[in-house]
């Protein structure tokens, strides 16, 4: 995996039994436990653990829920509601499913935006990112599919809206679009027959999920993790290994994100929902204001802000898509954020966009809101197409470090001065060398 | 390699009483998953059920479900009560009553049935060998050699209070737990 | 020995002290914000803001719970005046009696239910035939009408809802500037507000008005001053002054707002039953994180003390 040699050394019999036949053991030493991570990275490289945990608490939640779950139209939403009222603790289970949906989606936009700050996409990690777009996408598929479950109005509506949106096609190839439509619905309309088969793929997409992650990580320890300053691992004293120091971290970091979950799991179940949903699917009737979950709202906006609707579809898809070229988009020589003093502006202006444009996904597409989710999705697609590569190559970056050691220590200090903590001798076997 | 493992400052309370303290909050997250499995509050509400014992004649016998289970009920008729009586407990492969009613005593035909109401006999319609329904509740039902129930799977012989007298079932139709709301009418469970 | 800089090391720091500034940045605005008033707005059809009053519930915010006398006052209004019209299927009678909800004595509810006027269909009889039959505690609730073909005929085409989660399914739309939404937002987040059905529910009883000169009301409507659009199908419910009487025990007094307020914590109760269970456990999680929390952070501390970071 990784060019370093592996150092483990099984002490018991059992574990040398192991390491001849399948070294797991070994695997999870060199990767998990003596894994070189660099020294200086801050908390928003514990996002990575933080959505593993995530996607374990989802499959958990989401296999014991399957349990009782009726997949039919007409059973589908009484059997949430049974799973609320009659099932042990599922009035628990149920909300931590749901609200764990926006968490997963919450740690996954962090990661995604801290990536694009620390330029945690460019060579040599490009099929590391590349990865990571497809498990967006993914998720994106899974959380779509699984909202549809409940059959509550807003769960049929946003899957007729969407899966309409197919129908675009039509206008490339007559008749194209509408075939597509009824090969997802199964029927002329959105009915239990389209609930049955989400329900199927809602089941067997987080397990490719899975292994997309297990390619992911892989990935990652190929080269190692980025980190705020761009630059790589050269000598040993940029790095830690990843237990304890790495570990403690993250599982720190985990629990202050288990914080805002168990929030709102438990005073704010509703708060992130939709009212609507909780009236049964009604092919009849139309609410009044079809809004995706806030996790879709920036898509949902810049689907609507193209007044044509294949334009729409176009737009929204590649909003998207786009994220696979950012590490050909970037042409600064410089890889983190930290040191391109322009770029950073720009980079906030665009977090500012997403969030606006998300504000704006919620609001009826009417007067003021339309001209606005416009002009983000203009300033959207720019920052990729235009900032990114033009900016990138005109910009002078600051003065870097350079080592990692040297950004952490300061430049007179590359020899092991460190502050020793008190009644611990100098060169105690547990510090790390010349640190 | 980093000596963590020896180094004693490493293994301070500190990190210590965090992981006990993580570790507490991961494994209590554990018995909701498992509950959830168990009868949920509809399942536990259907836990009894109210039978009307006026259409059941002497000689016949009905089949109702309670938990999801077959109940025997038969409406006994003099003789086969007075049959039952006149085995000495000694001879049963099975001595226990097994009623839930009045447990862990003796199989008299007493134990098997309420106070004043020795005709009704109630039993769970499973046998206790491997499961199977027997025959025995329809007028043309073969009884069995000892005129109550015979289960064909395996030949196993109840008699006319429901114990078994031949055959591989190693214990007595159980009986459930019921009382009756009135003459006429039983509550199982 | 030269101090090593902080200036580029120590990326933590600097994050805890971003993070520190935001925050207490963020604590200022909402209390800016909030002191413009903590009024929700609803959006009728017309794009008009119609102001929906927050109301004090005892289950409302992060330490709320029901109040079982209350939800036994509900329940009696409930029972005397929309179950006329309107079903609670999702809520069967034994939970009027289980911990967390109205906690009545098991024998009254089996009396009550066995009396409840809607049967319960059950079958097919040994002749082959459904036939009705009193309510057990194990059935549900139910209303007058079979299905909703069955209410719209009789409602002249309306159809009376079931009310077992109307206050779940129904909300308040915030229409203020983003500047006033979004903080608004993050105090909802912070005091645990999700009242927004209840609110709606008890505007909507106590809203019913003469409508206003030139406004044109459709034969057999009602006015109602919250009701999207304005026109109601159902006539005033509790009139002014009052429809239930309470027993001398019941903790308070017949009038509207009181029959208005009881009713919709019954049905906030009918919606969401383990809300008692739920923010309790959320008090003792949130103990039990923060301790953990603050414990992981120190053994963070200690584990990174000898390395510089």
């Amino acid at each position: 995996m990784s060019s370093h040699e592996s150092s483990y050394e099984p002490k018991s019999a059992t574990a040398k039994w192991w390491d001849e036949r399948l070294p797991l053991p070994r695997l999870m030493y060199d990767q998990f436990i003596e894994f070189p991570t660099p020294r200086n990275l801050n908390y928003m490289w514990t996002f990575g653990g933080i959505l593993t945990f995530c996607l374990v608490a989802q499959l958990i939640t989401g296999i014991v829920l399957a349990m009782h779950y009726i997949p039919s139209g007409g059973e589908a939403f009484d059997s949430v509601d049974r799973i609320r009222r009659d099932v042990n603790y599922g009035w628990l289970i149920q909300p931590m499913h749901a609200v764990g949906a926006s968490m997963f989606f919450l740690a996954a936009y962090l990661h995604t935006f801290r990536g694009l700050y620390y330029g945690s996409y460019r060579a040599p990690r490009e099929i590391l990112w590349i990865l990571g777009v497809f498990i967006l996408l993914a998720m994106m598929a899974t959380a779509f599919m699984g909202y549809s479950l409940p059959w509550g109005q807003m769960s049929f509506w946003a899957v007729t809206v969407i899966t309409n949106l197919f129908s675009s096609l039509d206008q490339i190839i007559p008749g194209l679009g509408t075939s597509i439509v009824q090969w997802l619905w199964g029927g002329y309309s959105v009915s239990g027959v389209t609930l049955t088969r989400f329900f199927s793929l809602h089941y067997l997409l987080p397990f490719v999920i899975f292994g997309l992650v297990i390619l992911h990580v892989w990935a990652l320890h190929v080269c190692g993790q980025n980190n705020p300053t761009g630059i790589e691992i050269k000598t040993k004293s940029d790095s830690v290994p990843m237990y304890p120091y790495a570990i403690s971290k993250d599982v720190f970091a985990l629990f202050i994100f288990v914080i805002i979950f168990a929030w709102f799991m438990l005073f704010l179940p509703d708060y992130l929902g939709h009212a609507d949903n909780f009236v049964k699917a009604d092919p009849l009737v139309t609410p009044p204001h079809i809004v995706p979950e806030w996790y879709f709202l920036p898509f949902y906006a810049i689907l609507r802000a193209i007044p044509d609707k294949l334009g729409g579809v176009i737009a929204m898809f590649a909003s998207i898509a786009i994220l696979a070229f950012v590490p050909w988009l970037d042409r600064s020589p410089v890889r983190s954020t930290k040191y391109r003093p322009i770029y950073k502006w720009f980079f906030w202006l665009f977090v500012f966009a997403c969030l606006a444009l998300g504000y704006l996904g919620a609001k009826p597409a009417e007067g003021t809101y339309v001209f606005w989710a416009r002009v983000f999705t203009f300033y959207y697609f720019a920052h990729f197409l235009i900032v990114m590569p033009i900016l990138g190559s005109m910009e002078t970056p600051k003065s870097m470090p350079g080592s990692i050691t040297e950004a952490v220590l300061g430049k007179g200090d590359k020899s092991a001065t460190r502050s020793a903590p008190a009644g611990a001798p100098l060169g105690a076997p547990a510090a790390p060398e010349d640190r | 390699m980093t000596a963590d493992v020896e180094d004693p400052e490493r293994r301070d309370v500190l990190v210590i009483a965090a992981s006990a303290f993580a570790a507490v909050g991961a494994a209590s997250l554990i018995w909701p998953f498992v509950d959830q499995m168990n009868p949920d509050a509809g399942a536990l509400a259907l836990a009894s059920t109210e039978i009307d014992l006026t259409p059941i004649n002497e000689g016949q016998a009905i089949t109702v479900m309670w938990r999801g289970k077959p109940v025997f009920i038969r409406h006994r008729t003099a003789a086969e009560v007075e049959e039952a009586k006149k085995v000495p407990v000694d001879d049963l492969p099975d001595p226990v009553a097994r009623n839930e009613n009045n447990p862990g005593s003796p199989a008299t035909d007493e134990n098997r049935t309420l106070a004043g109401h020795e005709k009704w006999l109630v039993m769970i319609g499973i046998c206790t060998h491997l499961g199977c329904i027997p025959k025995g509740q329809s007028l043309s039902d073969t009884k069995g050699e000892y005129g109550g129930w015979f289960c064909p799977c395996h030949g196993s012989h109840y008699d006319t209070s429901g114990r078994i007298r031949k055959g591989p079932a190693p214990r007595n139709l159980d009986v459930p737990p019921y009382s009756f709301v009135s003459d006429s009418m039983i509550r199982i469970g | 020995m030269p101090q090593p800089r902080r200036k580029t090391g120590n990326a933590e720091r600097e994050t805890e002290m971003i993070m520190k500034h935001a925050f207490s940045s963020l604590c200022g605005v909402l209390v800016a914000v909030a002191s413009l008033g903590l009024t929700t707005t609803a959006n009728a059809a017309g794009g008009e803001e119609i102001h929906i009053e927050r109301h004090d519930w005892t289950y409302g915010g992060i330490k709320g719970q029901f109040d079982p006398i209350q939800l036994r006052r509900g329940f009696q209004v409930y029972q005397e005046v929309c179950s006329a019209c309107h079903g609670l299927v999702r809520v069967r009678f034994r939970n009027l009696v289980e911990p967390g909800g109205p906690e009545f004595d098991e024998e009254a509810v089996k009396t009550l239910a066995a009396d409840w006027p809607n049967q319960i269909v059950d079958g097919p009889n040994d002749e082959g035939e459904m036939f009705e039959r009193p309510p057990k505690l194990s059935d549900p609730i139910r209303g007058p009408y079979r299905n909703q073909q069955e209410a719209r005929a009789a409602q002249n085409g309306a159809y009376p809802p079931d009310l077992s989660l109307i206050t779940r399914a129904r909300g308040v739309h915030n229409d203020a500037a983003w500047y006033i939404h979004v903080p608004q937002m993050a105090l909802d987040i912070l005091t645990g507000y999700q009242e927004g059905g209840s609110d709606y529910l008890y505007a909507l009883l106590t809203g019913y008005h003469e409508p206003p000169e030139g406004f044109e009301l459709s034969e057999g409507m009602s006015y109602n001053k919250y009701f999207p659009g304005h026109q109601i199908a159902m006539g005033q419910p509790i009139p002014e002054e009052g429809a239930v009487e309470y027993q001398d025990n019941a903790g308070a007094t017949m009038s509207m707002k009181q029959n208005s307020e009881d009713v919709t914590a019954f049905l906030a109760w009918a919606a969401d039953p383990s809300l008692n269970q739920r923010k309790q456990l959320g008090w003792s999680a949130l103990v039990y994180l923060l301790i953990t929390t603050l414990l992981l952070y120190f053994a963070k501390k200690r584990i990174w003390a000898r390395v510089k970071h």
